[in-house]
């Protein structure tokens, strides 16, 4: 699709070449030393340790569209010296989930099972079902499990569960599916507990920190709307009936640009963070809210003009609670039931104050122009 | 963190269910509950409608219209007049 992901494909291990790529390990992890023990030469030795790279990596992928190509090869892989008892768990071929668990693995030895998703993270990937059962019994297939391992018991992220049905994978494998715990960093309780989760292991939490490191990526996207909304602002605030008028166009915008950046801060940052704080449960009411006090407050600063005011009470804190809806595909706890239900009440309300909002600019203009 | 109530589609068929723990094992909510043979709701309100326990029940005693919980897949499903979809993973960037 872009030109990076055509990139990546040339130089890549994507087709039959499996070459490295110059400036990071993406699809291929080095094959490194086959034949040490038990573990067969197909099989790709990774370390628990992570490198700069991945540290990088991981960030690019909190900020960027970088995540979109961010993959490992599916596969088969050992962590530590793995033999025939030894336990396998299974994960998504985007590499940052691939490197949680890696990590998590430390001092385990361990197989991992690798399902191609397309690059996508285990629980997004399990809701579209490329992180499934017929994705997972095709690998466990491929991979020649039932040679590796003697035992029959296949760990499989508790979060993969929405596209994977263990029954079905047991009836076709003979593995049966133990689902381990929502964070990897548990792993290792969970192991030495036999393969228990307690009941905190199997609850997804959705801390303050979860929250802020998902926000550049709401903030980024609203800043590309941001973007076109001020050039359009700019050229009405310079229009006159002789020309547009450059100095016009920043000195009478520059309200506009302060309140409308306030507004996507106000959705996309401050809303997030303060999520469980912010009173009700419907994330339009909690964006209009916090982007109405912000908006507000800017106001009291900035003292506009009245029909200046007037626009900007209306318009703003909307932008802001229509930024805050979008947060609901970022959550941990959103149901498409309840967002369905918020969508049906706020559409009209957006698409009526968008066309009310468009009416009092004119009457702004027109009122500058000394036409009314 | 609770989101809206009384929207959940989630249905439990209690006269279907074995006990075997399966829903309480995969739900990240912990709607469900084991009682001394069978599941039970235990906050039905807490569902996010992701389907792991009516994918992992054998027995076909929960459903569920699974879906993504994300305004930007439905709007997009409402313009395009399709299912929601989020749009990210569709394309064929698929590694090997």
């Amino acid at each position: 699709m872009s030109k990076t992901r055509e990139d990546m494909k040339n130089v890549s291990c994507c087709g039959t070449q499996y070459k490295e790529i110059s400036d990071n390990s993406l699809c291929c992890p080095k094959q490194e030393v086959p034949e040490i023990g038990f573990v067969p030469s197909i099989v790709s030795r990774v370390s628990a340790e992570w490198t700069w790279r991945d540290y990088l990596g991981q960030i690019r992928c909190r900020v960027s569209s970088f995540r979109n190509s961010y993959a490992v090869r599916p596969g088969l892989y050992a962590v530590g010296n793995p033999d025939r008892e030894s336990d396998i768990f299974v994960s998504a071929n985007y590499k940052i989930s691939f490197d949680v668990l890696r990590r998590a693995l430390k001092g385990i030895n361990a197989w991992i099972l690798v399902l191609d998703t397309k690059g996508i993270n285990v629980w997004c990937a399990a809701g579209k079902g490329t992180f499934g059962t017929d994705e997972l019994i095709k690998r466990i297939g491929e991979s020649h499990l039932e040679k590796i391992v003697i035992h029959r018991r296949i760990i499989v992220p508790q979060l993969g569960a929405p596209g994977v049905s263990a029954h079905i994978v047991q009836q076709k494998t003979g593995f049966r599916i133990s689902y381990g715990p929502v964070d990897a960093q548990d792993i290792r309780q969970y192991v030495e507990a036999g393969h228990k989760a307690t009941e905190k292991m199997r609850r997804i939490n959705f801390s303050m920190w979860d929250r802020l490191v998902l926000t550049p990526m709401e903030v980024i996207p609203a800043l590309k709307g941001y973007a076109i909304y001020a050039t359009l602002i700019f050229f009405i605030m310079g229009l006159k009936p002789s020309g547009i008028i450059f100095k016009d166009g920043l000195a009478n915008g520059l309200p506009f640009f302060i309140l409308g950046f306030l507004a996507v801060l106000s959705g996309a940052l401050i809303t997030p963070l303060l999520l469980p704080f912010i009173p009700f449960r419907s994330f339009a009411i909690k964006g209009w809210l916090v982007g109405s006090m912000v908006i507000l407050i800017a106001i009291k600063y900035i003292s506009p003009a009245m029909p200046v005011a007037a626009f900007s009470l209306l318009f703003f804190p909307l932008a802001s609670s229509y930024i805050a809806l979008q947060f609901t595909g970022s959550t941990t706890f959103t149901s498409m039931s309840g967002v369905k239900k918020e969508i049906r009440f706020a559409m009209p309300v957006y698409i009526s104050a968008a066309f009310i909002s468009i009416v009092l600019l004119v009457f702004f203009k027109l009122n500058q122009w000394g036409v009314l | 963190m609770r989101y809206l109530e009384n929207v959940t589609s989630l249905e439990f068929f209690s006269d279907k269910c074995t006990g075997c723990g399966r829903c309480v094992e995969v739900c990240p909510h912990a709607v469900f509950i084991m009682n001394t043979r069978k599941a039970a709701l235990r906050d039905k309100d807490m569902c996010m409608e992701c389907g792991a326990c009516t994918r992992n029940c054998a027995f076909g005693a929960i459903t569920v219209n699974a879906g993504v919980g994300c305004a930007a897949a439905l709007i997009n499903g409402i313009i395009a007049g399709s299912e929601p979809s989020c749009g990210c993973g569709d394309t064929s960037n698929a590694c090997c």
